[in-house]
């Protein structure tokens, strides 16, 4: 039985295939430096912070996830999170909107964007990385544009938008969450294993099961208390959350997710199975676009407020690093919804904690760096390390 | 390891009769009036030396290019192929040489690729899974993990794996570019065996080949063409590979 957990593992390390082992560990590796240089950086209440400054990059991170499984990059997607900010904030602010209408003109805007991001990208031919630098520089024009000589735009405090940066599940919705999730992933994993065993095919040992159930719930559970025991399961984390479970369902479990993989994996071999590569194409770019905008809205939430620099410095370097470092290859076809996750959760521990120790950003920066490469140097080698062995 | 049973050629409906097909390219002639017949439940080795035609006839058939004239009929009906969609409503699929497989995905998903079991939108994961079993199985092509990526498999598997797809879409006639071009000693035999299930599948077999061992091991009869048109067609088991040289080369007119 154990043996069989053993074998299953031995396969995936002979393909190369490590996993979330090696960030994993880095994120652990992380935890223990830091919290040993500065005892805050564990505590409940900078790990609060911690959750709340991942959400806005770490949604940007999705949707650069969607066209790096294609093999293409967005470079335009910090520039399309400040536009979008920025044009939810001026239907909200300035023409008075319903804030859910506001925020859905946000979407459209980021959904438009990638439309024509995408048809440059299939009916141009033009290469991606050319598409979405022009994006990069020319959707921030606009932005500049529309936020006029002020250069920035309030969003009232008390109500709306700003809200959701300042909103706390109670601690039993927390639990309760808790709780759900850890269920609804027990089940679905015992359905399918019934279902399988009924259709006779190969099952995973049940221990493996047990493993993996205790493991998902001791991870919730421990959240869930160090959260409660601050302010409570930020409301950002669950929109945040929600985003990379649903688009990780979306992923794996649909037929457009397996095409976006086979796309990425063969275009050739995709089209001539009659895939119509050029609509999962387009799909990526906007459903990276609009990604991009609710990124730009949470963002926008935290400050209460757009300004000049709303999606600009290091935002869309960090998304990018953050789902190479989750484990994206940045050549297609192979990646997960929760590389942003985990990638975003690396990035912004580091900067987090070199803050609390009041660090020069320029050591940041040169310590993100270090990382990003060190990352897709293990994928690297573990890769390389598998070619040679199957040969 | 093949079929040894004779076949009855002369008996059965031909699936598939090409005749007179011409094809320019510019100043070049490539197929300057080839005839090919392929029967169900038969394997027919099309051979030749590099810019005989094989592949152009080959294309011709499949849809990949359209000849230039010359008639096709299929099931004895006149029939116009110009685009690979036509072939493959008349049930003719090929299976090209790079195979068109996508390594990052596992066995059962390259088998379905876009044609996947699905209830709305959602994969029937367990539907295809089972299916891709099946199938194999009945060809008894060995994997040990159909959800392994197929980056994972040998050569051979591979191999298997993108003629196993073939065969989904039920076809009648499947053709095979160069299948054992890349391929080792043992992993040709695994491949060769499954053309040679193929025909007892009924299923009319066309085999482009340069290794004529692999053509002898398997194929019911060899067509050669030499400079696109017809230098003989040959009953394998009656036929030494020295004649079939002869007429590769243009040594020999070959037995019409």
């Amino acid at each position: 039985m154990l043996r069989s957990v053993l074998d299953a593992g031995r396969d995936r390390l002979r393909r190369g295939d490590l996993g979330s082992l090696p960030v994993a560990v880095g994120i652990v590796l992380i935890a223990i430096v830091f919290s040993s240089l500065n005892d805050r950086f564990l505590s409940a209440e900078n790990l609060t912070n911690l959750a709340l400054q991942m959400a806005a990059t770490g949604t940007i991170a999705l949707g650069i996830i969607l066209v790096l499984l294609l093999g293409e990059i967005d470079l335009s997607a910090g520039s399309v999170s400040g536009l979008s900010a920025v044009a939810m904030t001026l239907l909200y602010v300035q023409q008075g909107w319903n804030v859910v209408l506001a925020v859905l003109g946000a979407l459209i805007t980021g959904g438009v964007i990638g439309l024509i991001h995408g048809l440059m990208r299939t009916k141009l031919a033009m290469p991606s990385f050319v598409v979405t630098l022009a994006g990069l520089i020319g959707w921030q024009g606009l932005m500049l544009y529309l936020l006029g000589d002020d250069g920035t735009i309030n969003l009232p405090f008390d109500r709306g938008v700003a809200q959701l940066s300042d909103t706390w599940l109670p601690a039993w919705l927390g639990w309760l969450l808790v709780v759900l999730l850890w269920a609804g992933h027990l089940a679905s994993t015992l359905v399918t294993r019934q279902m399988r065993v009924a259709a006779r095919l190969a099952v995973q040992a049940p221990v493996w099961i047990v493993v993996r159930s205790a493991a998902l719930g001791l991870l919730l559970a421990v959240a869930v208390v160090v959260l409660n025991s601050d302010r409570g399961v930020p409301l950002t984390l669950v929109i945040f959350g929600g985003l990379v479970v649903g688009l990780d369902l979306v992923l794996r479990r649909t037929v457009w997710g397996r095409r976006m993989y086979a796309v990425g994996g063969n275009a050739e071999a995709s089209r001539r199975a009659g895939i119509n590569v050029t609509s999962v194409r387009i799909m990526a770019f906007v459903g990276a676009s609009m990604l991009a905008a609710v990124g730009g809205i949470l963002a926008a939430s935290r400050l209460a407020a757009v300004n000049q620099s709303s999606g600009g410095s290091d935002i869309l370097l960090n998304a990018i690093a953050a789902a190479v470092i989750g484990g994206t290859s940045l050549f297609g076809g192979r990646g997960r919804a929760y590389a942003a996750l985990l990638g975003i959760l690396v990035i912004q521990s580091i900067t987090n904690g070199m803050l609390l120790l009041n660090v020069d950003s320029s050591v940041r920066f040169m310590v993100t760096g270090a990382v990003l490469a060190i990352a897709v140097a293990i994928d690297s080698l573990a890769r390389r390390g598998a070619a040679d062995g199957l040969r | 390891m093949t079929s040894q049973k004779p076949t009855a050629r002369a008996e059965t409906q031909g699936v598939l009769s090409a005749r007179a097909v011409t094809k320019r390219y510019g100043a070049v002639q490539a197929l300057a009036g080839a005839d090919l017949d392929v029967h169900a439940g038969e394997v027919v080795a099309l051979v030749g030396d590099n810019g005989a035609g094989k592949s152009t006839l080959v294309k011709a058939i499949s849809g990949a290019v359209a000849a230039d004239s010359g008639t096709i009929e299929f099931d004895g009906k006149p029939v116009r192929i110009t685009r690979p969609q036509d072939a493959q409503a008349l049930g003719i699929t090929t299976v090209f040489q790079d195979l068109a497989l996508c390594e990052n995905l596992d066995v059962v998903a390259n088998l379905h690729l876009g044609s996947e079991a699905r209830t709305g939108g959602v994969l029937g994961e367990i539907r295809m899974e089972r299916a891709a079993r099946d199938l194999l199985a009945s060809l008894d092509v060995r994997i040990r993990d159909v959800r392994a990526p197929v980056a994972a498999l040998s050569g051979g598997q591979r191999q298997s794996v993108a003629i196993a797809r073939a065969l989904l879409g039920k076809p009648r006639m499947v053709i095979l570019d160069e299948p054992t071009a890349a391929l080792g000693v043992e992993q040709t035999a695994q491949v060769l065996a499954l053309v040679g299930r193929l025909r007892e599948r009924g299923l009319a077999v066309l085999l482009i080949s340069h290794n004529l061992a692999d053509v002898r091991a398997v194929s019911d009869r060899v067509v050669v063409l030499r400079l696109g048109r017809n230098a003989g067609d040959f009953v394998t088991a009656q036929t030494s590979q020295e004649t079939i040289v002869a007429a590769i080369t243009g040594a020999t007119a070959g037995a019409a």
